[in-house]
């Protein structure tokens, strides 16, 4: 497992902030941790980096116990924390310089040019990181954690407050880094979860609520929605939830389901009892539902 | 721990704040040693520095708070204490760094002033005829004396994010372990008592011997227990921050 989180809690004035928490991602997967703000997502990723250490729990990166060997951990780990600290009277080839001999790494040069193509500042290389626009320095940001070319990426709120452009492009990047690195990166907005991750955390109030792979998840929840002309006699309707169990909106019908489409079952319905069918459509239980489901729930 | 004291050392040069310090602090000691009436060595009898050395605590007692002010408490402001605590680099390092940066701009201060000595010697009449072993003491005494300043500062500008609180804190405790264990000495109850225990708690005393000329094992040691308290203060103040 490349990072392993056994039974973790974090303790602020007597007021959990995460409380037992346990998961593992292997080797080159991109995990997004979800979560409404002040959920315990970042303390979560600080525990990891070995900036904060936890009141109970084990943390190991890469074989490496963090808390027995930080120096090493963090040898693998590269991280971009949620507000991007950076030295803004530095200029951007002087500051990954500064990050590189901090990790004492042999080929500084080499890296840096590496880094600087890999996150795209080839036009910026040359600039005061305080010049850059928001999303570049995102992207200097990036390119610190990755300098050392570390097998774990964590990335506390990486996309937040971009625009929509600057958004899609360094959506693609975490999505390119996710196919060699493991990629842990946290957001509270779902959409950038779901189009990057191929895993999904979720926690609320510091307690781990969902862990699913996005191929279970997309599977388990399908739902499809139905409508006819006609309104459905009690004896249609007992048909009906023989497909499957539904509820009614006006003259919709969604029909909750697994993986299995269901849309045939339905048209051979509608055709059988001769009704008329205006709508027939299969939709993907939306991230956001389950989000609402899962947060709700604890309330 | 070299790449960050370079960044600090740069960092520090490269703000009108660190030159324009380092150049009102010649200044001013260029005028209480050459131009002002009651302490110019041109109006004494005979050469000495004296004037400097007795000054030098004064002005370094805010120069030092204004160097190690925007350390730790900057850092912290800008967050970028959690982009190095999350580098393979240990917080003692770190701290080390700091140190010897700020320890670098306050030699370079001090390396300024040794023209001063020239000047006197060049004054002294027959040239050369000054009192070089109180000198180096007196120096050596300054240069032990900023340490303790610049740990203090560097545990003054741990504890706040707001440079300015840094400085003003870091001033009241230079001046507190300057002064204050000399001016409770002097408490008419504690005269002929305790006083120069409470006098030897202080920095002013063992300053003040070693401006003598008098290098003793126990002045060295009590301004390197000094520093690695102030250290440790430091250490573990910041490390109760990552708890």
């Amino acid at each position: 497992m490349s990072i392993q989180i056994e039974h973790i809690s974090k303790l602020y004035n007597r007021q959990y902030a995460v409380k037992d928490i346990s998961f593992s991602i292997p080797q080159g997967q991109t995990c997004g941790f979800l979560g409404p703000n002040g959920a315990g997502k970042s303390t979560t990723l600080k525990i990891i980096t070995g900036f904060l250490q936890p009141d109970e729990g084990t943390v190991t990166v890469n074989g490496i116990r963090v808390s027995d060997q930080p120096i090493q951990a963090k040898q693998s780990i590269g991280y971009l924390a949620e507000h991007n600290p950076l030295y803004k009277e530095m200029y951007v080839r002087e500051f990954l310089h500064f990050i590189a001999s901090l990790h004492h790494l042999k080929s500084r040069s080499e890296a840096i040019e590496r880094t600087i193509e890999q996150t795209g500042l080839e036009k910026e290389s040359h600039k005061q990181i305080g010049q850059l626009s928001k999303g570049y320095q995102q992207r200097v940001g990036l390119a610190q954690a990755l300098i050392h070319n570390p097998p774990v990426l964590i990335l506390d709120e990486p996309l937040s407050g971009l625009d929509p452009n600057q958004l899609e492009e360094l959506r693609e990047l975490i999505k390119q880094l996710g196919q060699t690195k493991t990629v842990i990166f946290s957001s509270h907005i779902l959409q950038e979860v779901e189009q990057v991750a191929n895993r999904i955390i979720m926690i609320k109030d510091g307690v781990l609520v969902m862990d699913q792979t996005q191929q279970t998840e997309s599977s388990a929840g399908h739902k499809t929605l139905v409508e006819f002309e006609e309104e459905l006699s009690e004896e249609l309707q007992q048909q009906l939830a023989n497909i499957a169990v539904f509820e009614q909106q006006q003259s919709t019908y969604i029909l909750k389901g697994d993986s299995a489409d269901q849309r045939k079952q339905l048209f051979k319905f509608a055709q059988r009892h001769q009704l008329t069918l205006l709508r027939l459509e299969q939709r993907k239980e939306a991230l956001t539902d389950i989000f609402k489901q899962k947060t709700s729930r604890l309330k | 721990m070299m790449t960050l004291f370079k960044k600090e050392v740069s960092l520090f040069f490269s703000s009108w704040i660190g030159v324009i310090s380092l150049a009102v602090f010649f200044v001013a000691m260029a005028l209480i040693v050459f131009v002002f009436p009651e302490t110019s060595v041109l109006d004494f009898g005979y050469s000495t520095l004296d004037p400097f050395f007795n000054s030098a605590p004064y002005v370094l007692l805010f120069l030092i708070p204004a160097i190690t002010m925007r350390s730790f408490a900057e850092e912290k402001s800008n967050q970028t204490l959690e982009l190095l605590r999350t580098k393979p680099l240990s917080l003692w390092k770190v701290i080390l760094a700091k140190f010897a940066s700020a320890k670098m701009v306050v030699f370079i201060a001090l390396l300024a002033t040794f023209c001063y000595v020239f000047v006197l010697a060049r004054l002294a009449e027959p040239a050369n005829n000054i009192d070089y072993g109180g000198i180096i003491g007196s120096y050596l005494g300054l240069w032990l004396l900023s340490q303790c300043f610049i740990a203090i500062g560097l545990f003054s500008s741990s504890l706040s994010n707001n440079q300015i609180v840094a400085f003003i804190v870091a001033v009241f405790l230079c001046f507190a372990m300057y002064f204050a264990f000399s001016s409770i000495s002097n408490v008419p109850w504690l005269v002929g008592k305790s006083d120069y225990t409470i006098q030897q708690l202080g920095l002013e005393s063992h300053y003040l011997s070693m401006s003598r000329g008098v290098v003793s094992m126990s002045d060295v040691v009590y301004f390197l227990s000094v520093i690695v308290l102030f250290w440790g203060f430091t250490y573990t103040y910041l490390k109760s921050k990552e708890v």
